[in-house]
Order: structure tokens, then C-alpha cells, then sequence
């Protein structure tokens, strides 16, 4: 069988000693900075560079890859002890993992997020393995109408990320949609809401958005309280998960599987929707959808398997059409071609030991991820009880060092500074940062893709109903509301004739 | 953990006063930062790539790269423009460079006066590419198809003042009509609408080109420079195309601050040249469908001509276009 083959050819690949150590090398690098907020493998794929050029391009490759799928891991865990996510798809983990972390249940939040990102990263590099040609072109029929659409039914279908008012959280998602639109338009170049600086023109840089709004504001909101503090997890160290823990996980983690897989696929920007799109579906199919938000252990299973298959996907139109899902994807191309190798459709073809390579590479980096970071949890979870007055000074200063590393930029601190104090009138007001995020991220996409779908079809609005996925997706997106609205709409009627009684 | 956090400030304090007590006869004595204005992973980051790692065996010193993306790379440049002038932060930039000051209104330096020239590196050539089911079969019946058909046709552009951007102005120029124009973010996801059969036209890079045409995964036309490429021995030229006026390479310049010290100059237009001769930077230019620039042009009287006759170029076509970034 061709594939068993090409695995084997992949596996004899990364199991030489050199391979196997540099695959080590980068998934613990990244786990470090993935821990690390701020600094996303972006940085340190783009520092390490330079030392692969003496690497043959499989090694280097292996560990680069490694660098950014590690990362993946090590995200989740200064959002689940510190509220301190230094990406998107983090963010959705620190509503739940914080409050679980908070209720002294860091360890089995951490346990449960290695253990969901591993099954995941097995399941998609898997579906990597045996399909990823032929999905890659099926990802190739999303043009802009269709990823319109999909946006659309994931700011939908994401309204239920607030655990509070709802009203509030459509608020927030408006501010988001605002703080997005900051910086050059991408069809005239007119810079928007710039002030000025020409350091806005590219937008407001995200880490410095998050890292305030949920970590500064956090630490603002401890510092109040600074007397009665409770630090995190005083009481248990334990990391062992209950039967009934795995029970409640189990179906979380094969659902996130299955939509960060899919997801992650679309190389227009799948890979963002994936945490929360699977947070929304956990909170909706839960039974107790109030725990949500105040430390399920489904609001952590679910977004860190769905972001850890979208992370695993998103290799596919890298490596069977050449094309760069996101900036980290776009450094490996980089990579490549400093190798002497241009990624294209001729890749498996042609240097069948390297695409065969990476992905037998992933399996082997994702079982070390996990042999890895279920020992390091302890020594998370300890990091906690270092006294505050040492630890948040530590956390502004990385996290500082982490945003200016992105871009070189002064302005990105400033930034954090300015969200910290904004995230903090916010929570006092009762609003949460999460939707806030979400807006922020997806609206600059939603606007990009719905400008260049009109352009493409010359003005004509019924694109997005001619075009049969996208139809599909945004009839999805009303069937959403409908069924939103149905039950309050009916249970107001039943009201309606009570007083009429 | 702040003892030594102190610490790593106290030394990162005392490693960059020490930048302020050079002198040319021992430059360079540390490490050299070249500001890549554009993000990692692309293909000005890569050809800076190459060209400082070859540079840092000559010079006996790390060369390191730091991108500093944003605004079209004014951002990175204008961060050079205002650096130390020491030799130790220095620019590499394209084509870009004698744009800026046409397509940004409001810039805050100036190309001809703000900084050192040391050399030109390469000149990336660009090509025309269409999805691989568009109609016309070859670069004279994509000329007539365009001329008939332009307004209905869509070309994909990496963003404003972009290489793909200037590519597409001339090819309209050239052409006589008004395409629609679809902007990205970037090279990639633009490659990836032809790719994917979602739009017509892009005119790009080699660097991002070559493998897909060779592929078959898109339909080429034509080359955008004088010659044919050694890559794609049998795409013809603009010229031969019935378009000569569609002439256009994506160039690289190295560049210091202004001011710089000549014997610094000097010293880094050798290393420059050196690293251009090397063969394993042809190797891998000619990998990215170039070749690096003759030991003549990587020097600062060559990037100075080239940068003033660039700008002069390509004023009126930006006006008459009437498409500004800022």
C-alpha cells in the first residue's frame, strides 16, 4: 500500500538520531515560548533562521515546524494560570481554564488541555497523512464570498462566548469590530483612525491587545484586592483527572478535532475560527450551558483540541500547494526556500523523504509534547505561588519584551498599557474581553473578504446567495438565530398569556 | 529572577554605549543589524537573508536580519534613516524605496538624501500569470483578449504600492484599459485566488511564481525584463509580447544611514560584492528565478542612479494612476 509505504519512508526519515533530536529541540523551544507571553513562535522561528542554514532542510524543517506546533501547547498555559493568552485561539481557553485555575483545578485544566492537544495533533497530522492533496484543492473553491460567509456564521454562532448579558457582549463585539478597522484599508490604502502614527498604519497589533485586555486588566483587578488575593491554586496539585472529568472530556476533544481539522484547511483564515467555533458548539450542546464561564472543563477540552488540529491542518495548502496560511506558515516558506527548495504542488513529487518526513516528524513531536508537558504542570502550577508582588512585575516586563520582539515596534507596548487600563474599566463594568477579541480578530477579515467578493462580482450583492457554500453557510448562520430566538420568543408568549389570565 | 532581569538590562545598557566609541579602522567590531522593512519569510527577507549570511564571513562579524514591517516599508526605512550612523544598522530595501515618495504624500524621510547608498544586490524579474482555465492561450492573444475584454477581467495585487501593484499599473498602462482590481494582503493569498480559479490576472515576483507555473498549477504569459529566464526558458519577454513599455524588475538596494563614513562604506561594499560572487548565493538566486547584480552595480554610484532614475520612472505613472497609500 502506497501509503503505508510512504509512512514508512517518512518514519525511517525523522527517526535518525540527528532529526530526532532537533525535533526535540524545537518542540520544547516552542513549548517555552508558546509559555512565554508575547514572544509566538512568529519571533523565534524568524530568530532561529539563521542557524538552520547549516541544517539539511528536512532537519531544519522538522525543528521549525516543531517550533510552531509546540507553541501551540505552551499558549495554553499562561492563559489558564495568569489570564494571559498571547494568541487568539488562547484567548478562548483562558475564559474557562482561568476560572478552573482560579477554583484550584490548574493542574487537571493544563492535564486536560496536553491531553486534548495531543489527540487532536495525532488525529490531523493522521488526516494530513491520507488526504491532504485532495483537501487542499477542495479548500481552493473558498473565495471570498465563502469565507464572508463563513465569518459571518462564526460571529453568530459566537455571541454565546459571554457567560453574562448578552447585550453586553453584542457591545463588546462592536468595539472589537472597531478597534479592527484601525490602520491602512486594504483596497485604497487610506490610513483609518491612524491619528497619525505611522506605526497604526498596519492595525493594532493583537498580543498587545490581549496581553492587556485580559492579563494587565487581570492584574489590575488582583492589585485591588491585593489583601484578600487568593492565589490560584493554594490546594491541589493534583493533575490526575477524575472519571467523570474524562467522561465530560471525551466528546469535547472529538468534536474539536473534527472542526479545527476542517477549519484549518482554509487557507484564507479557517484556523482563527477554530477555538472559538468549537467553544460555541461545547457551550450549546452542554447540558449545564451556565457553567460556561465559570471553569468547564468542556470550554478548555474543546478549544485546545480544535486549535492543535487547526495548527496540525494548516500545514496542508503549505505543503501540497506551496501556499502560506499565516504569517508562521509564510516563515516557513521562507525556510524552504533558504533550503534551495520552493514549496509547490511538486514537493511530494519530488522530495518525497522531506513531506513525508515532516509529517511522520509531527507524531513523533506531538507524543514528546505530551511526555513533556504533563511533568512540566507541576512546575506551572508552583510558579503560582511565587508572592504576587514578584510575579506580576515579571509578567508585565515578558510580556512587554514579548510585544516588542514582534514587530520592533515601541508603539506595541504603549498599546498594552492603554488596554490593560481599557480592559480594566471594562471588567468593572461587567464586560468581558472575550468578545471583544473576537471582533477584533474577525473583523478585519470580514471586511477584506466582503469588499473583494463585491469587487469580484462588480457590485452585485447576490454573490453570496449564488454561490452554493456560501448560501449553505449563511443559511446555517440564520438557522442559528432562529433557533436562538425561538425558545425566548416562546416562553415571552407563554408570559404574554399568563398576565392575560 | 529580577536580579537577574537587572542584570540583562545592566549588560544590554553597557553592549549598546559601547556602539558610540567606534572608529571605521576597526569596523566592524560587533555584530551589524540590516533592517528588512518587509515581514520574515518573504522574498526581500529571503534574498537579505543570503546575502548577510555571506556577508558575516567576510566581515568576521554576525550579520543579523530585523524585520521591521508595516506601511508599505516606510517603517523599517525611516527607522534606518534616523539610526546611528556606525555601520551597524543598515537597510535593505526594493523597488520600493523610489515609490515611497510618490505613493506616500506624507513621508517622513527622503530616499535621495536620508541615507548612504553601499550597493545594488538583484533585480527579481516579475511574470504574468493567470488561472490555468483563463481563455487566452498564449501573451499576444492575452494582449488582444485584454484590450477587448479588460474591464471585465480582474487582476490580483499584493497591496497598495506592492511590486504586483506597479506590475499591474504598467500592464494597464500599457494596454490602454482598466482592469478590476483586486487587492490582498500579500503575495500569498493573491497566488492563492489564481490558483484557485477566483481571479483572472496577477503579475509577480519569481520568487513566487516559478514553482506554481512550473506546476501547471497557473497559466504564464510572459517575463517582465529584457531577457528570458533561465528557469522558464520558454515563457517569452514583454517585448517580444508586443508590450515593451511593460518593463519592470523588483531591485534590491543595500543602504546606511546618511553620513555614513566612507571607509565604512568601503569596507561593506566589499563584503557586499564578495557575497554577491559567492556561488552558493547564485545557486539559491537562481533557485528564486535571479541572479545577483555585477560587481559594477553593487556599488553606491550604481544604487544612486538607479534609485533617482527609478523615482523619476515612476512619479507620473503613480499620479496619473492616481492610487496613493497614505
Amino acid at each position: 500500500m502506497d501509503l503505508l509505504s510512504n509512512l514508512a519512508l517518512g518514519f525511517e526519515t525523522a527517526f535518525t538520531p540527528v532529526n530526532l533530536l532537533w525535533c526535540f529541540v524545537g518542540v520544547l523551544l516552542g513549548t517555552l515560548v508558546g509559555v512565554l507571553p508575547g514572544i509566538g513562535p512568529t519571533a523565534t522561528i524568524a530568530m532561529l533562521l539563521p542557524i538552520t542554514f547549516t541544517f539539511s532542510p528536512v532537519t531544519a524543517l522538522i525543528m521549525l515546524s516543531g517550533i510552531y506546533y509546540g507553541a501551540q501547547y505552551g499558549g495554553s498555559t499562561t492563559a489558564i494560570l495568569i489570564n494571559l493568552p498571547g494568541e487568539s485561539s488562547s484567548a478562548v481557553t483562558a475564559i474557562d481554564g482561568y476560572q478552573m485555575a482560579r477554583k484550584g483545578r490548574a493542574g487537571q485544566a493544563l492535564a486536560t488541555a496536553a491531553i486534548g492537544s495531543f489527540i487532536a495533533g495525532s488525529v490531523a497530522t493522521l488526516i494530513l497523512a491520507v488526504a491532504a492533496p485532495p483537501l487542499a484543492r477542495v479548500a481552493l473553491n473558498f473565495g471570498a464570498a465563502e469565507y464572508f460567509a463563513l465569518l459571518v456564521l462564526g460571529l453568530l454562532v459566537s455571541i454565546s462566548l459571554a457567560h453574562g448579558s448578552v447585550l453586553k457582549a453584542l457591545a463588546m463585539i462592536c468595539l472589537g469590530l472597531v478597534l479592527g478597522s484601525v490602520g491602512q484599508d486594504v483596497t485604497t490604502g487610506t490610513p483609518r483612525f491612524t491619528m497619525g502614527f505611522q506605526e497604526l498604519y498596519g492595525g493594532i497589533n493583537f498580543v498587545s491587545l490581549a496581553v492587556g485586555m485580559f492579563g494587565v486588566a487581570e492584574i489590575f483587578r488582583n492589585l485591588e484586592t491585593e489583601r484578600s488575593r487568593e492565589v490560584g491554586v493554594k490546594s491541589s496539585f493534583s493533575l490526575w483527572l477524575t472519571r467523570e472529568d474524562w467522561r465530560r472530556i471525551a466528546g469535547p476533544i472529538a468534536r474539536g478535532t473534527g472542526l479545527g481539522s476542517v477549519l484549518g484547511i482554509l487557507p484564507g483564515g479557517g484556523h482563527v475560527l477554530a477555538s472559538f467555533a468549537s467553544y460555541s458548539a461545547e457551550k450549546n450542546l452542554s447540558k449545564n450551558p451556565k457553567e460556561f464561564g465559570q471553569g468547564a472543563i468542556e470550554g478548555v477540552a474543546g478549544p485546545e483540541s480544535a486549535n492543535n488540529a487547526a495548527a496540525q491542518t494548516s500545514f496542508i495548502p503549505l505543503l501540497t500547494l506551496g501556499i502560506p496560511a499565516h504569517p508562521v506558515m509564510a516563515l516557513i516558506v521562507g525556510a524552504f526556500i533558504l533550503q534551495g527548495i520552493t514549496p509547490g504542488p511538486n514537493v511530494i513529487n519530488d522530495q518525497p523523504a522531506l513531506f513525508w518526513g515532516i509529517i511522520a516528524s509531527m507524531w513523533i513531536g506531538n507524543a514528546m509534547l505530551v511526555i513533556l508537558n504533563l511533568p512540566l504542570i507541576g512546575l506551572w502550577v508552583k510558579m503560582l505561588t511565587v508572592p504576587y508582588r514578584v510575579l506580576f512585575p515579571a509578567i508585565v516586563i515578558f510580556a512587554s519584551i514579548g510585544c516588542y520582539s514582534i514587530n520592533n515596534n515601541p508603539f506595541d507596548v504603549y498599546a498594552i498599557a492603554v488596554f490593560g487600563v481599557l480592559g480594566y474599566v471594562l471588567i468593572r463594568l461587567g464586560c468581558e474581553p472575550a468578545p471583544l477579541l473576537l471582533g477584533f480578530v474577525l473583523g478585519p477579515l470580514l471586511e477584506e473578504n466582503l469588499r473583494r467578493a463585491m469587487i469580484i462580482s462588480r457590485g452585485d450583492p447576490t454573490v453570496f446567495l449564488t454561490r452554493p457554500i456560501s448560501a449553505t453557510l449563511l443559511a446555517m448562520g440564520l438557522a442559528c438565530i432562529i433557533i436562538a430566538v425561538l425558545p425566548a420568543m416562546r416562553s415571552k408568549r407563554a408570559q404574554v398569556f399568563v398576565e392575560d389570565d | 529572577m529580577m536580579k537577574r532581569l537587572v542584570l540583562a538590562a545592566a549588560a544590554a545598557a553597557l553592549m549598546s554605549s559601547s556602539a558610540f566609541a567606534q572608529d571605521a579602522a576597526n569596523y566592524p567590531n560587533q555584530p551589524v543589524t540590516i533592517i528588512v522593512p518587509f515581514s520574515a519569510g518573504g522574498p526581500t527577507d529571503t534574498v537579505a537573508r543570503l546575502v548577510a549570511e555571506s556577508m558575516s564571513r567576510d566581515l568576521g562579524q554576525q550579520v543579523l536580519i530585523q524585520n521591521v514591517g508595516g506601511a508599505g516599508g516606510t517603517l523599517g526605512a525611516g527607522q534606518v534613516a534616523k539610526a546611528e550612523p556606525n555601520g551597524y544598522t543598515l537597510l535593505i530595501h526594493h523597488i520600493g524605496m523610489s515609490t515611497a515618495p510618490t505613493l506616500y504624500r506624507q513621508l517622513e524621510f527622503n530616499p535621495t538624501e536620508d541615507f548612504t547608498p553601499i550597493g545594488q544586490i538583484t533585480s527579481v524579474p516579475m511574470t504574468i500569470v493567470s488561472r490555468k482555465d483563463f481563455e487566452p492561450a498564449d501573451a499576444a492573444s492575452l494582449v488582444t483578449y485584454l484590450k477587448e475584454n479588460g474591464a471585465d477581467t480582474t487582476y490580483a495585487h499584493a497591496g497598495i504600492g506592492s511590486a504586483s501593484h506597479l506590475c499591474g499599473m504598467l500592464l494597464q498602462e500599457a494596454i490602454g484599459v482598466q482592469m478590476v482590481t483586486v487587492p490582498y494582503q500579500g503575495a500569498a493569498p493573491a497566488m492563492t485566488d489564481i490558483v484557485g480559479g477566483q481571479v483572472d490576472v496577477l503579475c509577480d515576483q519569481t520568487t513566487n511564481t516559478t514553482n506554481q507555473i512550473k506546476a501547471g498549477e497557473v497559466k504564464a504569459y510572459a517575463v517582465t525584463t529584457a531577457e528570458r529566464l533561465q528557469s522558464l526558458p520558454d515563457l517569452p519577454t514583454t517585448a517580444e509580447a508586443g508590450l515593451p513599455t511593460l518593463d519592470i524588475a523588483v531591485w534590491h538596494g543595500l543602504y546606511g544611514p546618511k553620513g555614513l563614513d566612507p571607509a565604512i562604506v568601503t569596507k561593506l561594499e566589499g563584503a557586499l560584492q564578495k557575497a554577491l560572487a559567492d556561488p552558493k548565493v547564485g545557486e539559491r538566486f537562481a533557485e528564486l528565478g535571479t541572479k545577483p547584480v555585477t560587481a559594477e552595480e553593487a556599488t553606491p554610484a550604481s544604487l544612486t542612479e538607479e534609485l533617482t532614475s527609478q523615482i523619476a520612472l515612476w512619479k507620473p505613472i503613480i499620479e496619473k494612476a492616481g492610487q496613493f497609500a497614505d
